[in-house]
């Protein structure tokens, strides 16, 4: 049964996917960055992502709009709940975003390579976040609804806990392991050398995280697994997400990097939509009553009226938005030239 | 633990992250429209002076540009930390524009930005242009939609109580809520006096300190003639109209911006006064009889509600309202009179040596902006104290889950990270003014 509140399930999902792929890997080049020594190895990082980092940022916030627009009661719970991480985040984002632009202002090499630091930071503080944010609304949220109004208290403190953090490092290391990927395309010589080795060992260790993950899950967040043998559609997304797992390693054998990064795209929005489904239809699951508390499509929506409204804005712009985005990639496809107008 | 009430701490936080915001997405604007018009005549014309400003503000546009979205991104996420019963009580409503907003807006402009600053060898001449105009458009709808939002808060409209919130009836009723349109206009040509000032004054900086003087005085003659016509047009009739709506739609706010404290016909307008909260008086008034009803309802013995009509505890602060609004104004014909003055010299070939003017102008360059946040302040605090006019109250807005101290601890965060950002931006964009624009000569050995 398809309706108006499922939909946006699923534009928020591809919203959230489409920024993981696309901004998970400038994430991941900003994590890389934080290991790279050579001033030449940083340059050519930065200029890699910087004609389409502000782009692909563009997608959180569209998704936190579209949350907002879709699902009030989640956009507001969550993100005043997770207040001081949030800040956080938005602290790195910030820093982050003007980096790219004061780098290329700054004359010194210490104040590049400053700016430099806070790209990296920038970069390795959402990427590890993220997981937590997940792993945290995964074992559920401490909501409840008293009076009819949405109460849920969460401290900053418990937000760290070991599953979170598992789930943290998880993300961490599948967008480096994405953004080297992304460099292989970028780099040449003993960079791209590097960057084949990067990838190569990221990917065993999401491989091997991604494996306790799933345990860890079993043991935290048992639910999510109820029903999902049955069910074709999982069967589906884990065979899409395990092929592209699988080819990584095999691609960067074989040179094939266009094919490697589109494989752990693949795997990334595979992963990202195996937790929507085993979450679906809730999208907050509350901890201290599942079947009570828990924010879902259908008691955290907006008004048809306004999800009719929002659905057609989406098909009009969302179209558009990935026509122009095509269209910049292939303008700036290929290896990094570094111009006098680079970073 | 902290005795600081957490609704004043949390619109300190939200005033200071939005009044920072705030300065750089109108320069934006009106620069990214004055270099459409610029690169469209470097490529149409062929004429390397035209490219040679479009190359060196396009820099600078950059850096601008940098700074807003990286202050943006605060503001998107801010409504729902620290803003959670607005955002659930309005959500079917005013996550819609923002949503809007990041599809239609955000999306284009920093696409292109980067295909603008990036792309000049890449692409055709043609393809290059089309990058500009679509950041200028992308930031141009942008502030629509931000602007939507934001005039539903003053004039909310297309919608009914019903389930404990505000729920949508009426998209369009909603969009074009009764401010919306003249606050846009308004909004939109700040920013183009804002782009021209800012063009204007470093052209001036460089015409003074000989640096590319070619290029520097053809960017003088266009920001000048520019800001004159945008000025004037930002004043009337865009002010006018907004005044007017104010007055029909918000008579309280229009008395407290105004200091009309009494209800009157034939109401004078206060050009020069110091206002007082407690009582409400105006003390050494200069006043013109009968302006104020003339220009609300275009009748001199019009009728005009005073700020006595009105529940006490319904009244914004009638101290920080007048100041801000008649500085607004007083800003406002400040920049006709100057670029006036400006296109005058221009005219008769004597502003490029008028060093007096010159100095002037480079000093100005601030001036649009802080009219800008004058204007956002009577705004905003006019409609206090409701977050949405006659809706729901500030106090009853803010996030019931967040506590004074959180919040005290992410203003003192944010203020030390504005601050460090606005001095390295200045820095910055001072260091790159000082450089100058590239000689053209070099330019074309480049291409």
């Amino acid at each position: 049964m398809i309706d108006l509140n499922l939909i946006w399930f699923l534009l928020v999902g591809v919203l959230i996917i489409g920024y993981a792929i696309l901004d998970g890997f400038d994430l991941g080049v900003g994590v890389i960055q934080l290991f790279t020594k050579d001033e030449n190895e940083r340059r050519v990082n930065v200029n890699a992502i910087g004609p389409v980092w502000d782009g692909n940022e563009v997608w959180l916030l569209t998704a936190g709009g579209a949350l907002f627009a879709a699902f009030p009661p989640v956009y507001a719970t969550v993100f005043s709940g997770f207040y001081l991480a949030f800040m956080l985040l938005l602290t790195a984002l910030v820093f982050r975003a003007v980096s790219f632009e004061f780098r290329k202002y700054s004359e010194s090499p210490k104040a590049k390579k400053r700016w430099d630091m806070a790209f990296a930071l920038g970069s390795f503080v959402p990427a590890l976040l993220y997981g937590v944010a997940i792993g945290n609304i995964l074992r559920g949220l401490p909501i409840e609804i008293i009076d009819g109004k949405i109460v849920s208290s969460i401290s900053f403190l418990g937000l760290l806990n070991s599953y979170s953090l598992l789930i943290g490092t998880l993300s961490l290391v599948l967008f480096t392991m994405h953004g080297a990927i992304y460099m292989t395309l970028k780099s040449t010589g003993s960079q791209l050398n590097k960057m084949v080795d990067w990838a190569n060992k990221t990917w065993i260790a999401a491989v091997i995280l991604y494996f306790i993950s799933t345990i860890a899950t079993f043991f935290e967040a048992g639910y999510l697994f109820y029903g999902m043998l049955k069910n074709p559609l999982f069967w589906l997304l884990f065979i899409l997400m395990f092929a592209g797992m699988i080819y990584i390693p095999i691609g960067l054998k074989a040179k094939k990097f266009g094919w490697t990064f589109l494989s752990s795209s693949v795997m990334i929005a595979m992963m990202i939509g195996l937790m929507a489904l085993s979450l679906f239809p809730r999208l907050v699951p509350s901890n201290i009553d599942m079947e009570r508390f828990s924010l879902t499509i259908y008691n955290a929506s907006s008004t048809p009226r306004t999800l009719e409204t929002m659905l057609i804005i989406a098909l009009i712009g969302m179209p558009v938005v990935i026509g122009y985005t095509i269209f910049i990639y292939r303008v700036f496809r290929g290896k990094v030239i570094i111009t006098k107008d680079s970073y | 633990m902290l005795d600081l009430d957490p609704v004043l701490l949390a619109r300190i936080q939200f005033a200071m992250t939005i009044g920072f915001h705030f300065i750089f997405p109108p320069l934006t604007i009106g620069l990214a429209w004055m270099l459409v018009i610029m690169e469209g005549l470097g490529w149409k014309k062929k004429n390397e002076i035209y490219t040679a400003i479009g190359k060196f503000f396009g820099k600078i546009l950059g850096l601008i540009f940098a700074v807003g979205v990286a202050t943006g991104i605060v503001m998107e996420f801010q409504f729902g930390t620290n803003w959670a019963e607005y955002s659930k009580y309005v959500g079917d409503i005013f996550g819609a524009p923002l949503a809007a907003e990041g599809i239609f807006a955000f999306f284009l402009e920093s696409t292109f930005l980067g295909l603008y600053i990036f792309g000049r060898e890449r692409v055709s001449k043609g393809v290059h242009w089309f990058s500009i105009f679509m950041v200028a458009v992308g930031s141009t709808i942008s502030a629509f939609w931000i602007l939507v939002a934001n005039s539903w808060m003053q004039t909310p409209a297309g919608f009914i109580i019903q389930n404990g919130r505000a729920e949508l009836t009426d998209f369009w009723a909603a969009v074009f809520n009764p401010s919306m349109v003249v606050r846009f206009f308004h909004t939109f040509l700040a920013s183009l006096v804002a782009g021209a000032f800012f063009m204007a004054g470093v052209a001036s900086y460089l015409i003074l300190k000989k640096k590319e003087s070619e290029t520097a005085k053809k960017a003088l003659s266009f920001s000048v003639v520019f800001g004159l016509i945008a000025a004037i047009l930002l004043v009337f009739p865009s002010g006018h109209e907004h005044g007017k709506q104010v007055a029909h739609t918000q008579p309280e706010k229009f008395a407290a911006i105004q200091g009309l404290y009494t209800t009157q016909t034939g109401a004078p307008i206060a050009i020069f006064a110091v206002p007082f909260d407690n009582p409400p008086t105006l003390k050494a008034p200069i006043e013109i009889p009968g302006l104020l009803s003339w220009l609300a309802f275009g009748d001199v013995n019009a009728k005009v509600k005073g700020i006595n009509e009105f529940p006490r505890e319904e009244i914004p602060s009638l101290f920080l309202t007048f100041v801000s609004y008649h500085n607004m104004v007083l800003l406002g014909m400040y920049f006709i009179f100057l670029m006036s003055i400006a296109s005058y010299l221009l005219y008769r070939k004597k502003l490029f040596d008028s060093k007096k003017i010159l100095k002037i102008l480079v000093w100005s360059i601030p001036l649009p902006l802080i009219a800008t946040q004058l204007g956002w302040i009577a705004a905003e605090i006019g409609r206090q104290p409701w977050i949405v006019y006659k809706l729901m109250k500030t106090k009853d807005a803010v996030s019931i889950t967040v506590g004074s101290g959180e919040l005290l601890f992410s203003i003192i965060l944010f203020f030390i990270i504005y601050l460090m950002l606005g001095s390295i931006f200045l820095f910055l964009l001072i260091r790159k003014i000082k450089q100058g624009p590239e000689p053209i000569k070099d330019k074309e050995a480049i291409a």
